[in-house]
């Protein structure tokens, strides 16, 4: 305490110390940020949080100053007597008691209300989205729209949008910060949540709850969009692929069908033998912005990357485990049959 | 019977030197050893910890692999709540209980050294695993169906799965032991109400224990017959849901919670009234509000779960219970600000952290509250938010309140003080270096940054906050280190302190530091609470409580050292081993353990003397 | 439990707080915990049931009467406990031998029957005639109904589909709760026979009775754990009333 013990005022000063330090906490702006909602749920949960926060930052000073002040003004000097042995104080023991009753009451209000709204759809009927989250990608899945895709979620903005959670394996959890706070998918369990983006733009979502080696590297995107975009999305999505004419993606595709046996795995709709559903459907994966579920940004470069050595972008990915060509010494891809699939994917629009 | 025949091997009757560590049964030596052992083991996740500081203080390192992250955070977990901060409870249940109540040992000597070391057992088990194939890597909370054999083929888990039962075993054994020392051996007059808090905590403490470790360990049970023989319990292909793994866990992991911050509740109770030199404020309402804590934190479990989708009922049901907990623990923490209130306060180390304590379990505390609120807890469950509360809980509370008990009491057990002046920068480095570590992480889990993972993007905007914790996390590593250097100095050269160092209140400073080997050659009658300071303060009242001059010691019957505790857990080990790699051996191990059982049990406490 | 047999000789002159002996509260606390242990073994039983995938299931294996006819031992057996116990504080040593033995044949018997059970569960036989309605046969046996077709109605479908631990959430669950009951019961009888081995050396006596005390607690509470399993996985499992 002697650091104080001559300068008790100090203390005082590192109040507004404090606050820039909580407030140098919020960042609107970054990606994933909990601090600038563009959806109800999200919007109804940090409404919450604020509410809940000034009853602690009231607390936390009160309290803390209560003890700061204890601390500085009860100090033993030499040759003080004992203090009086005081053993409690009925009245005060009651009131230290109801006053947290009240304060939780209020805290516990708005708790209770927030749980119920974003339980229940305000729109059941409304759109449907299946998510489907598998070790470490998701599958996006549009029954009314009769759309498949991986890793990029499109919703139009300003809709509810009814979400169905599943898990081809161990548990995840989706959480997209800005529109909405995660919720689980456990296996055998099928969970449901809403959401609803109030603002045009690509959102950050990642997996929240461990899930394995690359939990770290399970992230995706919304994509809110205007609903003439959207519908025009769902119109392009919903076409088989073009069949390349180019000589190289053509030989690219020939090894999809063929030796490298990305078809096991994988769909591309209107590719005659791929009917995998272990992989993301690829059908339109030039559409997407990212790649190896939002990891990276879909470019020719990174695409190479990832088909060269898959475990370098994401470790323990099933593919690097378990898809021949990268286990089988002997069927493994030669540069030219990297070029080849780089372009054939490629020309997957 | 067939061990009725077996001639049984002549009673350790060594009194100094390895051997008599490893068969003593004094309560005070197995408290060192249990002190000692955790501490090392602490150091083992403090360092585990770094590794993964030193990963995430730049975006897209590659210190570590992902795989070995995932074993680090595991270990770290596993480590700081099952090898250190439960045992270093142990350590101190063990030395001081005793002592606080006025008896000459625990209730089951043999017992209690039987605790030490299959908690030993446990540990080395543990953490052999890193060097076995690698450690576990499911996280502590080790939900299903990612610890199935499908998802985990390796050894790690099944390496979780027997050190969690052993060191379960340990657990059960001690808290029995302190339940039944802590009713049956009182001294004459320490009625309950008159019980030293501490002693009260531990009372509750191991009463959780006994309830909440079968959960846990049925559950482990559970997982072991998935992975070893086939069943079917958490697997979904088969129907199960993987939800009940959760639920058993939390049934156990939230009262588990409090086995961890009661005791430390218990050593603040004591320190502060003595450094105030005033008795507990209220000490009828702090024992209450230990007990109704322990109560509702069976009520609480799904808050762990608010996000697997229970449903609003339960969630809002959940998130009042939780609410509702805050209570007593406001009342604990005004307690002592009432008892500092008007008080003559001297800050010595131990007082320091006490306050510390104080400090920062109120910022864990109210982090707390606000995520008990459950819809506002969809954005902060499995998010760095939540890593900072359970540290300010943990760190902030559990280890301040454990090195407080440690200047605290090092007088009573060496008979030297700790140094204050070490002590005093000690606190400080820690104090702010655990801020440095551990607020951060608030600002990073609002910022999305999820637990658990091994790396991030520097587009996320996480840099500068995860420098900060780890710059924290290293600073905090500095001021173990001088916290070590400070405890090694004052046990070799420390002022010699005299049994009664701070005008202390309970027995245990009326005798001795260190005390002898039978602690009160006289048992003493309590007629008040603080019988030792009461006792002092009136000179009316006879000296009935006091260590004596130790007439009479011959007469003293201390329960002899034995072997077979210790070999008990050595065939625990080995079957432990066993069960992973060769059924034969578990057999051997199994056997080892069975024998021992029995030569134990027809071994008298003493052997009879010869006069 | 671990400290049986310790200081034999001041067993009940020993001075605790509430008077209550050491070991006794021990094992008082010890059965507290193994409420719990049992209590999630139970739990588990109950969230699971019902979830299996494939049979068999309880309708199929159980057989109420032969595990009645061993409940009612083990119930019984209970009695020569208490027996037992009143016999030795009378100071009959012969009787208490008597009443001790016969606790613990019976409760050997109770585990043969669990034996045998286990056995039968394990070899289970679909039996059925392809005469009978569907609506008589149990979920298990329907789906082996595809066996009648081509045959007359008097064939008889005779296919062995044993329960296991690995067969399906039931058998899992099943196993487990009563495996772990059943080495409880084998615990107990190897404590009742060292007591009766002890009793010829001089171990127990009228006065030196907290060993049989103990052992009495125990068998009594392994008792009762199964009146609950017998009643929750047997009784309702067989009868939809329940």
């Amino acid at each position: 305490m002697s650091l104080f013990r001559h300068h008790p005022t100090r203390l005082v000063r590192l109040v507004p110390l404090l606050l820039v330090f909580i407030v140098a906490g919020c960042y609107p702006d970054h990606p994933q940020s909990t601090f600038d909602s563009t959806g109800p749920v999200a919007q109804s949960q940090l409404n919450l949080f604020y509410w809940i926060f000034w009853a602690a930052v009231f607390v936390f000073v009160t309290v803390q100053s209560a003890l700061l002040y204890i601390c500085l003004k009860f100090r033993r000097k030499p040759g003080d007597p004992d203090p009086e042995q005081t053993h409690g104080h009925n009245k005060l023991e009651i009131i230290w008691t109801v006053l947290p009753v009240i304060l939780l009451a209020i805290v516990a209000v708005p708790t209770v209300l927030t749980i119920f709204d974003n339980a229940n759809s305000p729109d059941p009927d409304g759109m449907h989205v299946n998510v489907v989250a598998h070790q470490w990608w998701w599958e996006f899945n549009y029954p009314g729209e009769d759309v498949k895709t991986s890793n990029e979620l499109h919703i139009p903005v300003d809709e509810v949008v009814n979400v169905s959670l599943e898990t081809k394996d161990v548990i995840h959890s989706f959480w997209i910060p800005k529109i909405a706070g995660k919720v689980d998918m456990v296996p055998g369990n099928s969970n449901k949540m809403w959401i609803k983006g109030e603002e045009i733009g690509i959102f950050h979502g990642q997996c929240a709850e461990f899930c394995g080696e690359s939990h770290a590297n399970m992230r995706f995107q919304v994509i809110v969009e205007s609903r003439a975009d959207f519908d025009a999305w769902v119109a392009s999505e919903r076409e088989p692929a073009v069949i390349p004419v180019e000589p190289l993606a053509k030989a690219g595709l020939d090894l999809f069908e063929g030796d490298a046996q990305c078809w096991s795995c994988h769909k591309v709709e209107g590719s005659s033998r791929s009917r995998g559903t272990k992989g993301p459907n690829l059908t339109h994966l030039s559409g997407r912005q990212y790649l190896g579920a939002g990891i990276v940004e879909n470019s020719q470069t990174n695409l190479r990357n990832w088909l060269t050595s898959p475990n370098d972008l994401k470790p323990g990915n099933i593919m690097y485990r378990d898809a021949a060509v990268y286990n089988d010494p002997d069927k493994a891809l030669s540069d030219s049959d990297i070029s080849a699939l780089v372009a054939y994917l490629r020309s997957l629009k | 019977m067939i061990s009725l025949t077996i001639p049984i091997p002549k009673r350790p009757t060594h009194p100094t030197g390895i051997w008599n560590w490893l068969t003593t049964i004094d309560h005070k030596r197995i408290g060192i050893l249990y002190g000692v052992t955790a501490f090392i083991l602490f150091l083992t996740g403090g360092i585990e910890a770094l590794y993964m500081r030193a990963q995430l203080a730049t975006p897209e390192a590659e210190i570590v692999s992902p795989e070995v992250f995932n074993q680090l955070f595991t270990m770290h977990g596993t480590t700081m709540i099952f090898l250190a901060i439960m045992p270093m409870g142990t350590a101190f249940f063990n030395y001081i209980i005793p002592l606080q109540i006025g008896a000459r040992d625990v209730a089951f000597p043999r017992l209690n050294a039987f605790s030490y070391w299959t908690f030993l057992a446990g540990a080395i088990m543990l953490k052999s695993s890193w060097f076995l194939g690698g450690a576990p890597n499911a996280g502590w909370f080790g939900y299903a169906p990612i610890t199935g054999v499908p998802y985990n083929p390796g050894h790690g888990i099944d390496f979780w799965i027997l050190s969690l039962q052993i060191l379960g075993i340990a657990s059960l054994a001690a808290a029995f032991n302190f339940v039944v020392t802590i009713i049956n051996m009182r001294a004459p007059g320490m009625s309950l109400m008159r019980m030293p808090l501490f002693t009260w905590m531990t009372f509750v403490t191991s009463l959780l224990l006994i309830l909440a470790f079968p959960v846990i360990t049925v559950a482990l049970i559970e997982l072991m017959f998935d992975r070893f023989y086939g069943a079917n319990f958490f697997v979904p292909a088969a129907g199960a849901s993987p939800l009940l793994w959760q639920h058993l866990f939390w049934i156990f992991g939230h009262p588990e919670v409090y086995i961890l911050i009661l005791p430390a509740m218990g050593i603040i109770s004591e320190i502060i009234p003595t450094f105030s030199k005033k008795p507990l404020f209220g000490y009828p309402v702090v024992v209450l509000s230990g007990v109704v804590i322990a109560f509702m934190g069976w009520m609480v479990w799904s808050h762990h779960m608010f996000t697997v989708g229970l449903g609003p009922v339960a969630n809002s049901v959940f998130a009042l219970t939780t609410m509702a907990i805050a209570v007593p623990t406001g009342v604990k923490i005004f307690s002592w600000m009432g008892t500092m209130w008007r008080g003559s306060i001297h800050f010595s180390t131990a007082m320091l952290f006490s306050v510390g304590f104080v400090a920062l379990f109120i910022i864990g505390g109210l982090s707390g509250v606000m995520h008990s609120s459950a819809a506002s807890d969809a954005q902060q469950q499995d998010t760095y938010f939540i890593v900072a509360h359970l540290h300010y809980v943990l760190f902030g509370g559990s280890i301040m309140a454990l090195l407080a008990a440690v200047y605290y009491w090092f007088p009573k057990i060496t008979g030297r003080l700790m140094s204050e002046s070490i002590g005093k920068i000690n606190f400080w480095l820690t104090f702010i270096a655990m801020n440095l570590t551990f607020f951060p992480m608030h600002f990073t889990g609002l910022d999305g940054m999820p637990r658990r993972i091994y790396t991030y993007g520097t587009e996320m905007g996480w840099d500068l906050w995860n420098a900060v914790a780890s710059m924290g996390a290293f600073l905090l590593a500095a001021s173990i280190l001088v916290f070590m250097h400070n405890v090694v100095r004052s046990y070799r050269k420390g002022e010699i302190s005299g049994s009664d160092p701070w005008d202390g209140r309970t027995l245990e400073w009326s005798i001795s530091s260190p005390p002898p080997e039978y602690n009160f050659a006289e048992i003493p009658v309590v007629e008040t609470r603080d019988p030792f300071w009461a006792q002092k303060r009136d000179s009316v009242a006879t000296a009935r409580v006091g260590g004596g001059s130790g007439e009479g010691e011959h007469d003293i019957h201390m329960p002899q050292p034995s072997y077979w505790p210790l070999v008990v857990s050595i065939g625990l080990l080995i079957g432990g081993y066993g069960l992973i790699y060769n059924v034969a051996v578990a057999v051997v191990g199994g056997a080892i353990a069975l024998i021992a059982v029995y030569a134990w049990s027809f071994e008298p406490v003493n052997e009879p003397e010869e006069h | 439990m671990l400290e049986a047999g310790a200081d034999p000789h001041g067993e009940n002159s020993e001075h605790t707080t509430t008077g209550l002996n050491h070991r006794k509260l021990l094992m008082w606390a010890f059965l507290g915990s193994d409420c719990m242990f049992f209590g999630t073994l139970i739990g588990t039983y109950l969230v699971s049931k019902g979830r299996s995938l494939v049979g068999p299931y309880a309708v199929d294996v159980f057989d109420i009467p032969v595990t009645s006819v061993s409940t009612f031992v083990l119930l019984m057996s209970s009695m020569s406990m208490v027996l037992a116990y009143a016999a030795l504080t009378r100071g009959s040593l012969k009787g208490f031998r008597i009443w001790i033995a016969s606790t613990a044949i019976m409760g050997m018997t109770f585990l043969s029957f669990q034996v045998f059970e286990f056995y039968e569960f394990a070899n289970h036989e679909v039996h059925f005639k392809c005469s009978t309605p569907i609506s008589d046969l149990t979920e298990h046996e329907r789906t082996f109904i595809d066996k009648c077709a081509g045959q007359d109605a008097s064939h008889e479908v005779e296919e062995q589909h044993g329960l296991t631990p690995r067969t399906n959430l039931f058998g899992t669950t099943f196993f487990v709760l009563t495996g772990f009951h059943g080495a409880h019961v084998t615990l107990g009888v190897v404590w009742l026979l060292s007591l009766l081995f002890y009793s010829f050396r001089g171990g127990v006596t009228a006065k030196r009775n907290l060993d049989v005390d103990l052992a009495a607690l125990y068998w009594h509470f392994v008792d009762v754990v199964w009146i609950v399993i017998f009643t929750v996985v047997y009784l309702f499992g067989v009868f939809p009333g329940f």
